[in-house]
């Protein structure tokens, strides 16, 4: 594993290019204005968002029931079901069930679960050779970077970085950036692969528990391009993906895809209800920290998570800063909710990489309420250690001059309190404000002495 | 009507003027104001670096300060949040209880308690409005840009009765500024690219002031102005409230 690079870091190193981060802002504001658009189109639509808030906590209260009322029905479709308790079991599983069939090499399309396990990593050690069909991740994995957007995986690369990365790996002109060649050029290689592979992986959006089904949603067609030609087709998912029938599709699917990029649906919601003849149909369930996420009620409701990505695309920190400097598979708002239950010594910097505008939280389209379950990971990540005592030392030494008004008032002169003590103020060369702000000028008289003046010139008066 | 003057403790100490406006406006509208001399800091500088549990004294010395007022009113959305949400006391928790549903923001609570319909006021210029995010996705002072709703805000609706003044509108209305607190300072590469965005956009409409109903946010920006020699200046919403 490499060391991990803390947020504001990263981000400071992402902020060195500044037509960069105006592009990447600019860019996934534009998605967010879609959104908006199309959000703003539906009369219905925060009637929209609280069903499938209150869908996913009819869901969240009843998992039990619902896992196993979607294992039976699977099964009775024909489908092996396996059951995962970690990213290592898995990963272990889907190899075993290619391994089964002998082959070493598979295509893959979009699942964030997948980049949760870090399974191509563990494929690749095993021998076998992984193909990402999602055009964003094609490329990401061809750079071998991970995806910096659930759904937008390559939106920290420009069109002259993509020719780049083609014209090295295959084989296209040099400079030409032409969108169109070097989609043709990206279709012809996976055109191939397609054609080719016996085994395809496939995320799952949405897993039926009254029918069984599970629910692939693309834009590109790549989940069934690879299941339909595959004589195996392995899904996998998080617990959390189920709805409880198959009517509460319609709530879900309306909100994904404006949520998303603010199209109205995505180009193929794919359902998959049985192997077709002599095909194998596998599903993981994976928990992966999950039941543990369950468990904590303060921070349960991250479960209903769509993997919409409307909260990255909102986030002014996210958009300034690229997903990967959230050094977690799952980036942005949401991530940092998510990254800390799985490692919270790892994760401690992602909660605070927030201004808690709660922005998110308004977008969210299961109502998640994420900003204020980073404040509320910021309170647990403290009273377990994961801060450094210096920040604890003058957090305590703050609260103890503002907890006592004799104590406030010797201290406080004009401007000299706030200065000396508000981690933000501190006035010394080393003061991260003073690098790119001035500082506030400090007045004659502080409001407080201005009223005591006043109240003792008019007393005097009398 | 007793009405106790919350002052954040970083306006006390750096912006008098806002603190004197306060206290004017409040007065001319009839209101009794006083202000209460041991009061220190909400605690939300604490809180929202994950130290809630360092809150107690600040609340204890929070309630003793206002607990006797029938309204606590402050210029800031991000302090009234805070207080709103947070405070609790355990020797008095039925006079926090009375605090935290009758503590407002500025301008709320001249537009929903004393129902202002009219204000004196003049400021002929050209005037960019900073949504606090603790003010409007927080206290829900204007409505906000992800929902489906209809719009209303309650700044604006102040300011649309000062004489002169124009207020521009914006291509984002409602992004943040980047302050965040302590976050300004940890995430400082960050925090200063979103204040310098702000900036162009209230620049783009060329307005000669960015008004706000908090002045962390405008604290922030006006660094970043001064650092840029530019002639945009930041002004509290009371102040210009408060104009003559």
């Amino acid at each position: 594993m490499k060391n991990t690079i803390d947020h504001s870091t990263a981000a400071a190193t992402f902020n060195k290019d500044v037509e960069r981060v105006n592009w990447h802002d600019e860019t996934l504001w534009f998605v967010r204005s879609k959104r908006d658009k199309s959000a703003h189109a539906i009369p219905e639509w925060e009637a929209l968002r609280d069903t499938a808030s209150k869908i996913k906590n009819n869901v969240l209260s009843n998992m039990h029931h619902y896992l196993q009322e979607f294992e039976a029905k699977a099964k009775e479709n024909g489908i092996i079901v396996h059951w995962a308790a970690d990213g290592a079991e898995h990963n272990k599983i889907v190899h075993s069930i290619i391994a089964k069939h002998g082959v070493t090499q598979m295509v893959k399309s979009k699942s964030m679960l997948t980049e949760e396990c870090h399974l191509n990593e563990y494929l690749a050690d095993n021998g076998v050779q992984v193909i990402d069909s999602d055009l964003g991740e094609f490329i990401v994995q061809l750079r071998q970077e991970p995806p910096s957007h659930i759904v937008l995986p390559a939106i920290h690369l420009k069109k002259e970085d993509v020719s780049d990365t083609f014209n090295e790996h295959l084989g296209t002109e040099k400079g030409n950036n032409d969108p169109q060649y070097l989609t043709e050029a990206a279709r012809k290689e996976l055109r191939d692969t397609f054609l080719t592979r016996k085994v395809a992986l496939t995320g799952v959006n949405f897993a039926v528990a009254e029918t069984g089904e599970f629910v692939v949603c693309t834009n590109e067609g790549n989940a069934d391009m690879g299941a339909h030609l595959a004589d195996v087709h392995i899904a996998c998912m998080g617990f959390e993906k189920l709805v409880p029938e198959r009517k509460h599709l319609g709530v879900f699917l309306r909100l994904l895809a404006r949520s998303a990029t603010g199209q109205p649906i995505t180009t193929f919601s794919s359902h998959f209800k049985k192997p077709r003849k002599g095909q194998e149909m596998h599903i993981v369930i994976v928990d992966n920290g999950r039941s543990t996420q369950l468990g904590r009620e303060e921070f349960r409701n991250s479960l209903k998570c769509i993997r919409c990505g409307a909260c990255m695309n909102t986030c002014p920190v996210y958009r300034r800063s690229g997903g990967h400097s959230y050094h977690n598979a799952v980036a942005g708002p949401i991530g940092s909710i998510l990254a800390p239950n799985l490692d919270m010594k790892k994760n401690a910097d992602l909660p605070f990489a927030s201004t808690l505008c709660g922005s998110c939280t308004n977008v969210c389209p299961v109502k998640i309420d994420i900003h204020d379950q980073l404040y509320k990971w910021r309170q647990v990540l403290v009273k377990e250690g994961y801060t450094p005592t210096s920040k604890t030392i003058a957090m305590k030494g703050m609260s103890a001059v503002l907890a006592n008004p004799t104590v406030f008032k010797i201290a406080g002169k004009a401007g000299r309190f706030v200065m000396k003590n508000m981690p933000f103020m501190v006035n010394n060369n080393l003061n991260a404000w003073y690098k790119q702000r001035e500082m506030p000028a400090p007045p004659e008289e502080s409001f407080r002495e201005w009223y005591a003046r006043k109240a003792k010139e008019s007393k005097d008066k009398k | 009507m007793k009405v106790g003057l919350f002052i954040p403790c970083y306006v006390d100490q750096f912006y008098p003027q806002i603190g004197i406006a306060s206290l004017e406006l409040l007065q001319k509208f009839g209101c009794e104001v006083s202000f209460p001399m041991n009061q220190t800091c909400c605690g939300q500088p604490m809180a929202n670096s994950g130290y809630a549990h360092l809150t107690e004294g600040c609340d204890t010395n929070f309630v003793d300060n206002f607990s006797e007022f029938d309204y606590i009113v402050c210029p800031s959305g991000s302090c009234t949040m805070h207080v709103k949400e947070h405070l609790h006391s355990k020797e008095n928790e039925a006079a926090a209880t009375h605090i935290r549903k009758n503590v407002y923001e500025l301008t709320e609570f001249l537009t929903d308690v004393l129902k202002v319909e009219a204000i004196e006021g003049n400021f002929p210029y050209k005037v960019g409005m900073h949504q606090s995010c603790h003010g409007q996705r927080g206290l829900k002072l204007s409505q906000m840009s992800e929902l489906n709703a209809a719009p209303f805000s309650k700044p604006d609706q102040l300011l649309s009765k000062i004489k002169g003044l124009e207020l521009v509108s914006l291509n984002r209305k409602d992004e943040c500024c980047g302050f965040g607190g302590t976050f300004c300072v940890t995430e400082e590469a960050v925090s200063v690219k979103m204040g310098q965005d702000r900036i162009k956009d209230h620049a783009a409409h060329e307005v000669d002031y960015i008004t706000g109903g908090d002045m962390s946010c405008l604290m922030h920006l006006e660094g970043i102005l001064r650092r840029q020699k530019s002639n945009i200046k930041v002004i509290h919403i009371a102040e210009i409230l408060n104009s003559i």
